[in-house]
């Protein structure tokens, strides 16, 4: 590979990690980000929440399946856009109001249950394994492309990278990681979208032409059922979309980082914008790509299509573009792991080992300890998975954790919310039985399954024909909430009533 | 809404009676208004979302031309954006009118009656 894009790509990767190693430290001097609003102002908090929100893993996914699959591709962006419509109407607000970022920690206002705990943590770690593997498979594919080794000695030195970066950085300003990247991204995105239009004369319906003739599919390619031809597919995959960011716990955990109503709304106009423009713009990225790239050399870059964005940087943009979004890329993938090993090892170390195993009563020094090595657990086992990954679309498996999501946790937090009656064997049913039907009808599905050798984990034939089964498993966690709500007679309306109120009028006890 | 003073005077120290200010007419109106903007617009964005692809899975028609190579379902797929931003920013206008509200009852019934 070309000596200049390494050297190119290391440079900004380091930048970024010592612009965000040198404004954490400047935010931590000036107090505590999460209760003290640390004087971020709501556009610097609103760019926050939008770099939580644009994983790279999307940035990457999404861009190869628009390349590769025209209109069929978009469908994800469209889908990850509303999402953030029903975080914002249904789930932020009570959740900031009750002062609880973690969804154990909110369930747990309402329900004193060590067993609701544990399922809670337990959907949490699958979520998190999922979302590993995905951004594994994009950094793995990335540093392939660049370094032009082995796809499994990328993946063990990403790991290996990340894993260190997690256990000796720790989780120092994860916010200031997001707004670097947040702003980063979206300057790689406008100077590719610029690039690619420029090429088109700035003409957006003769973009549409040009890729019209571009890729196998022809004239098809613009139209929707490429790559979802079966109704009940699209749709499923549509309701994990929709449904899935608002049980994503590192998303919740971020949604709100100032306390003060007025900042928050005026960050949540400037998240909107961003996120809204970025999906806009993963359009111009995958048709560049699809026109400038080409479906052959994507595919076979690698056959998830995830490099598409970055070959479409070199394209049109030559080695120094290329290095800037693969540097980008890779520095935003670096920090989504490190955010997403710490919430997978915290579920673990504070709720299972903490709460449950020692029932509360365990040191700081133990804890701290706990949580080393369950980040040290969760990094090894999606390390592992991760190296079976390679072929598949990161963005498919980011929709995985999205559905785990949508049929294990958003019913629980709509329910202990909303719901009166709701109580602790509702809360256990709908989370295992939201995780488990999501994970046993993924293990059955043609993604898993295939009759043909070597395009997916197994030969065979599939028993369930959806590759995403949100359109069973989410209503299944919805439903199990409501019938082990019904079988038990555990109904305590004062609590209700205590969550209520201060969900919805933000009163706290400490006030 | 009314802003009237509790009428229940409780002393200090003693736990907030969380139920009591759960069946007031204050709280139940405050509820009612969140609840009247809240619902219809959350079933008239996730309806506008469906559409999409129940009209693309089950119908032909948004493959019809809109400007050149730009099919109809492109249009749709933008308004889904479009919807997007117009509708945080009507949330956020509310949701400020609806802070106010929620100050007035922490005002009225919870300082009142809390321990504090």
């Amino acid at each position: 590979m070309d000596a200049t894009v390494v050297i190119l790509f290391l440079a900004i990767v380091i930048l970024t990690l010592f612009i965000t190693y040198y404004a954490a430290k400047r935010t931590k001097s000036t107090g505590d980000f999460y209760t003290a609003g640390g004087g971020l102002t709501g556009w610097q908090n609103g760019l926050a929440i939008a770099g939580d929100y644009l994983s790279a893993a999307s940035f990457l996914g999404i861009a190869g399946m628009i390349a590769l699959n025209g209109f069929d591709g978009f469908f994800y962006s469209i889908g990850f856009l509303i999402a953030y419509l029903v975080v914002l109407f249904l789930v932020a607000e009570p959740l900031r109001n009750l002062g609880k970022y973690t969804i154990a920690d909110m369930i747990n206002a309402r329900f004193d249950a060590k067993k609701i705990r544990g399922a809670a943590a337990l959907s949490t770690i699958t979520i998190v394994l999922f979302y590993m593997i995905a951004q594994l498979v994009g950094a793995g594919a990335l540093i392939q492309l660049l370094f032009g080794i082995d796809y499994w000695i990328a993946v063990l030195i990403v790991g290996v990278m990340m894993t260190i970066y997690v256990l000796f950085g720790g989780m120092i300003a994860t916010s200031w990681v997001q707004i670097t990247k947040a702003v980063l991204l979206m300057a790689g995105m406008f100077i590719i979208s610029f690039l690619v239009l420029y090429h088109f004369n700035f003409n957006i319906s003769s973009m549409f032409t040009a890729v019209k003739t571009a890729t196998s599919h022809g004239a098809d390619y613009l139209k929707p059922g490429v790559l979802y031809t079966d109704p009940l597919s699209t749709i499923s995959l549509m309701v994990a979309l929709v449904l899935g960011t608002a049980g994503l716990p590192h998303i919740l955990m971020r949604f709100f980082t100032v306390k003060d109503a007025k900042t928050a709304r005026s960050s949540v106009i400037t998240a909107t914008w961003t996120i809204g423009l970025f999906y806009i713009l993963t359009l111009f990225l995958g048709f560049g790509a699809a026109a400038f790239v080409g479906q052959d050399s994507i595919l076979a870059a690698n056959p998830g299509g995830n490099m598409a964005a970055p070959l479409l940087a070199q394209a049109i943009g030559g080695n120094i573009l290329f290095a800037f979004i693969s540097a980008v890329a890779f520095a935003t993938i670096l920090a989504v792991v490190a955010g997403l090993v710490l919430s997978g090892a915290s579920a673990f170390a504070h709720d299972v080992y903490g709460e449950i195993i020692k029932k509360g009563k365990v040191t700081d020094r133990e804890q701290m300890l706990a949580a080393r090595y369950a980040s040290l657990a969760v990094s090894v086992l999606s390390i592992a998975l991760a190296l079976g990954a390679q072929y598949l679309n990161v963005a498919f498996l980011v929709s995985l954790a999205f559905c785990i999501a949508a049929s294990a946790n958003l019913p629980v937090i709509l329910y202990t919310v909303y719901w009166k009656r709701f109580n602790t064997a509702g809360a256990v049913s709908a989370l295992l039985t939201g995780l488990f039907s999501a994970l046993i009808l993924v293990s059955m599905s043609p993604s898993v399954f295939s009759p043909v050798e070597g395009a997916a984990l197994f030969v065979g034939e599939p028993i369930f024909p959806i590759d995403n089964p949100a359109i069973v498993s989410v209503p299944l966690g919805f439903l199990a909430g409501i019938i082990g709500t019904l079988l038990s007679k555990e109904y305590n309306a004062v609590r209700y009533a205590e969550v209520k109120v201060k969900a919805n009028t933000g009163y706290r006890d400490a006030n | 809404m009314s802003t009237q003073p509790v009428t229940v005077t409780r002393k200090q120290k003693e736990p907030i009676d969380f139920v009591k200010v759960e069946e007031s007419r204050q709280f139940k109106n405050f509820m009612h208004a969140k609840k009247k903007f809240i619902v219809p617009m959350t079933i008239f964005f996730l309806v506008f979302y469906f559409t999409l692809p129940i009209l693309t899975s089950y119908t032909t028609f948004l493959n019809t031309s809109f400007f050149g190579d730009i099919s109809w379902v492109w249009v749709f797929a933008l308004s889904q954006f479009i919807m997007t931003w117009v509708l945080s920013t009507i949330y956020v206008k509310r949701a400020n009118r609806f802070d106010e509200m929620a100050e007035e009852i922490v005002k009225d019934q919870l300082d009142e009656g809390g321990n504090r």
